[in-house]
């Protein structure tokens, strides 16, 4: 498949960046974080979305969704990356939404996704524990009661944790931390005796939550998937979301890399644009390689996980590091090129340096999936 | 394909195209040819002296010759296979999966070829072409100069006009293989009046025309692939420019991106062994099987990120060209980023090879062909263009930043 997008591809693009652009510019961000918004996004936003068919974007059309695939949901969360815009889009369109309709029976399809699609359900996956992503170390606790389970444990940087309908919650029923054998996902509802959240204000005033689940009873209709067999459906799962963290980071690399030529551009020193000077130009020109080796190796993993989600684990690996390596480059020489200007919090660029830290952080950075791609070369 | 087919009829005869290149592949190419090239006696350049190393090389290229298939996107008159973009992505992609040497190596193909294509005359492509694509002429490149590296454009070689012909008196510097080669096709100045890239043409001539000399030039490496290149009074027909006298920096600057398309492609990405397998070879492993050196494990990991992420990039600028969204100096862009890349590679392979990576002559280092092929590539980020010079275009020409 070309490394292009389509003709339908690019009429979504432009339709999800006139909207976003329109209506949540990065000025959108900031009235929330100034606010002290109790929910951290416009729902009234998050239904004209859903109006538009993005709510429901990779749900099939049997459950009243779009039935699009990963490349479309990369390309919304680009345009999302490019404003800055807090979206639930990313935990409940993509990561909730895979992992329903891939892990789902028949029952909870049907109860969960067209509310998905209709944009009146959030959901969310609950998964890191410790201070780095590292799945297999789940260590939430589900032991057996009558003919359900009961959950003990806690999770961190669970995105819009504070305001999700369904929590998707990564347990383990057997084994121990660090084994693949014997984790399983559950179906939570967060007003179940025993949760606790916690809203957890960020620095990119994106957000989350951390939950605690105290002996939380659940039934045995609760299971996602398979009992103590989750660890491949989570992969699954996981990979969609790196990609389209991949995605919205390549979004934000190039708003905040046109931003900083433009800056070069206009700003002038000693009587010169700073534009002209060779050792900004030479940096300047390297990042724009960067980022378009980084946008071609998304694309690549965003088109394998449509043709294969089981076998696109290296593609999606490779598009999730050199994102975290490119957009923390391009954030980096952003605020560098805009000197002071761009320390203070008037300025915008700031922002994108915040958000591409904790999209680092999300399902793994730089360093974690290069070293996946090591182990899955067997060196 | 005609445009009204749906997209799913194109797809369905891709794949029917692809099925019929794997068999055809499975039955011809021979297994000898299956391994990366690892010496100069495995890449066939073809020539008026050229000789097969081997047989299967030989069967190798007569097969792949006959279907058109050492240029296979060239049209079929010219000698070659006709094939659609979508096709030769095929075709490659399914010689890339057994590993497939290219049959024959040639500057003809990767530069002279593509410009001969877009500014040559009915003439010089019936007479060029088809010669190219059957490895009969093998040519090299007449631009750098003594006082004209990074700054070609000055270059001072001056070709004077005498009756029917030009009279071609200087010299040039790095031409590779320029002892090898049969014919050149060279830049030189026509009007030292103009300015300096107004005075410029692109002309082709036999490297056995009288008053040519060619001497070697020692490299760091041991080898001699450059050479010093004198012109003393050559004549040459007029009939030889390519494109307009005095236009020839178009036709230079054209060829030079395919030049520079065709070094970022230099390296043998993704085939054979992992580098990190490689490296475990000689390094050792830990308990849990992992390379025993944490340090280069990590630049090696971070190495194969980057090489992965260039292959798509670089899967997608021929689908961006062959949708017309293509920015004609991004090949500046790719040509920077795989001759570092290349570098990187094998700053890796030598630290990984250790004592072993320094032997210079034994049989048992082939000759010190890894630290020879080391030093080889340090020349990546210089031949055709360096990177400075690149990374300065993209500034300019894809970034519009200001300065001359």
């Amino acid at each position: 498949m070309a490394l292009v997008l389509t003709e339908e591809q690019s009429m979504l693009r432009d339709s999800a960046r006139g909207l976003v652009s329109d209506k949540a510019p990065v000025s959108h961000l900031r009235h929330l974080r100034d606010s002290k918004d109790p929910t951290g996004f416009s729902k009234e936003f998050w239904h004209s979305f859903a109006e538009m068919g993005f709510a429901g974007l990779l749900v099939p059309e049997e459950f009243g969704g779009s039935g699009l695939g990963y490349v479309e949901a990369g390309i919304v969360m680009e345009e999302i990356g490019r404003t800055l815009m807090p979206s639930p889009f990313l935990a409940t369109s993509v990561v909730a939404a895979s992992a329903l309709n891939r892990g789902g029976n028949a029952a909870q399809k049907s109860d969960y996704l067209p509310k998905i699609a209709s944009g009146s359900l959030l959901a969310t996956l609950a998964i890191d524990e410790g201070a780095k992503h590292r799945p297999l170390q789940t260590s939430l606790q589900a032991v057996r009661a009558g003919n359900g389970f009961k959950l003990s444990g806690a999770k961190a940087l669970v995105v819009d944790g504070h305001v999700a309908d369904l929590l998707i919650v990564a347990a383990r029923t057997a084994g121990s931390a660090g084994e693949r054998d014997g984790l399983t996902l559950f179906l939570v509802n967060p007003k179940a005796k025993g949760v606790a959240i916690e809203r957890t204000i960020m620095v990119d005033a994106h957000n989350a939550a951390r939950i605690e689940l105290a002996n939380v009873e659940v039934n045995a209709d609760s299971v996602l998937g398979e009992v103590d067999q989750g660890a491949a459906l989570l992969d699954g799962v996981l990979d969609i979301g790196r990609g389209a963290v991949a995605a919205e980071m390549v979004g934000l690399s190039e708003e905040v890399f046109g931003r900083t030529v433009e800056y070069l551009k206009n700003r002038k020193q000693f009587g010169k644009l700073i534009g002209e000077f060779q050792a900004l130009q030479h940096r300047a020109a390297e990042l724009y390689v960067d980022i378009e080796i980084t946008r071609a190796a998304t694309m690549k993993a965003l088109q394998a996980l449509d043709a294969d989600v089981a076998k696109a684990a290296s593609a999606v690996a490779v598009a999730k590091a050199r994102a975290g390596t490119t957009a923390t480059r391009a954030v980096q020489e952003g605020v560098q090129m805009h000197g002071g200007m761009g320390m203070t919090d008037q300025f915008d660029i700031g922002f994108f340096m915040k958000r591409a830290r904790v999209c680092e952080e999300l399902f793994g950075d730089a360093n974690y999936h290069t070293e996946q791609l090591a182990r899955a070369r067997g060196y | 394909m005609s445009e009204s087919k749906t997209s799913d009829t194109e797809t369905a005869d891709l794949e029917q195209f692809r099925n019929e290149m794997r068999a055809w592949l499975e039955a011809n190419c021979p297994p000898e040819m299956r391994k990366p090239a690892t010496s100069d006696a495995d890449v066939f350049w073809g020539g008026r002296n050229a000789k097969f190393s081997s047989e299967p090389q030989r069967t190798w290229f007569e097969r792949m010759r006959d279907k058109g298939w050492t240029v296979p996107d060239w049209p079929k008159e010219y000698g070659g296979g006709g094939l659609s973009a979508a096709e030769h992505k095929v075709l490659r992609a399914e010689m890339g999966r057994i590993g497939a040497r290219p049959p024959l190596s040639s500057f003809g193909i990767w530069m002279l070829g593509p410009a001969l294509l877009k500014y040559g005359n009915d003439a010089q492509k019936k007479e060029h072409l088809p010669k190219i694509a059957a490895g009969e002429i093998r040519w090299c490149q007449g631009y750098s100069e003594p006082n004209a590296g990074s700054d070609l454009a000055s270059l001072q070689t001056r070709a004077e006009s005498d009756g029917d012909d030009f009279v071609i008196t200087g010299q040039k510097i790095w031409t590779s293989y320029a002892n090898y080669a049969d014919w050149i096709f060279c830049l030189v100045r026509t009007d030292p009046a103009a300015k300096k890239h107004d005075g410029i043409s692109f002309i082709l001539f036999d490297m056995t025309s009288k008053g040519v000399t060619t001497k070697p030039i020692l490299l760091i490496s041991g080898y001699s692939p450059f050479c010093e290149t004198f012109f003393d009074g050559v004549r040459v027909p007029k009939s030889h420019v390519v494109g307009t006298v005095n236009r020839g920096w178009d036709v230079a600057k054209y060829l030079l991106q395919h030049e520079r398309a065709m070094i970022s492609g230099m390296g043998e990405r993704g085939v054979g062994r992992p580098l990190g397998q490689i490296a475990a070879d000689s390094v050792g492993t830990d308990a849990l099987g992992r390379l025993d050196d944490a340090m280069l494990r990590g630049k090696i990991a971070s190495f194969d990120v980057d090489e992965a992420a260039l292959a798509a990039c670089a899967e997608r600028a021929v689908d961006l060209a062959k949708a017309g969204q293509a920015h004609p100096a991004f090949s500046s862009a790719m040509k920077y980023y795989g001759t570092e890349l290349n570098k990187r590679r094998y700053e890796i392979l030598m630290s990984a090879g250790g004592v072993d990576a320094l032997e210079w002559e034994s049989e048992r280092s082939r000759q010190g062909a890894r630290p020879r092929a080391w030093l080889r590539t340090k020349a990546n980020s210089i031949e055709g263009g360096t990177t400075e010079v690149m990374l300065g275009i993209v500034a300019k020409r894809i970034l519009n930043l200001p300065g001359a």
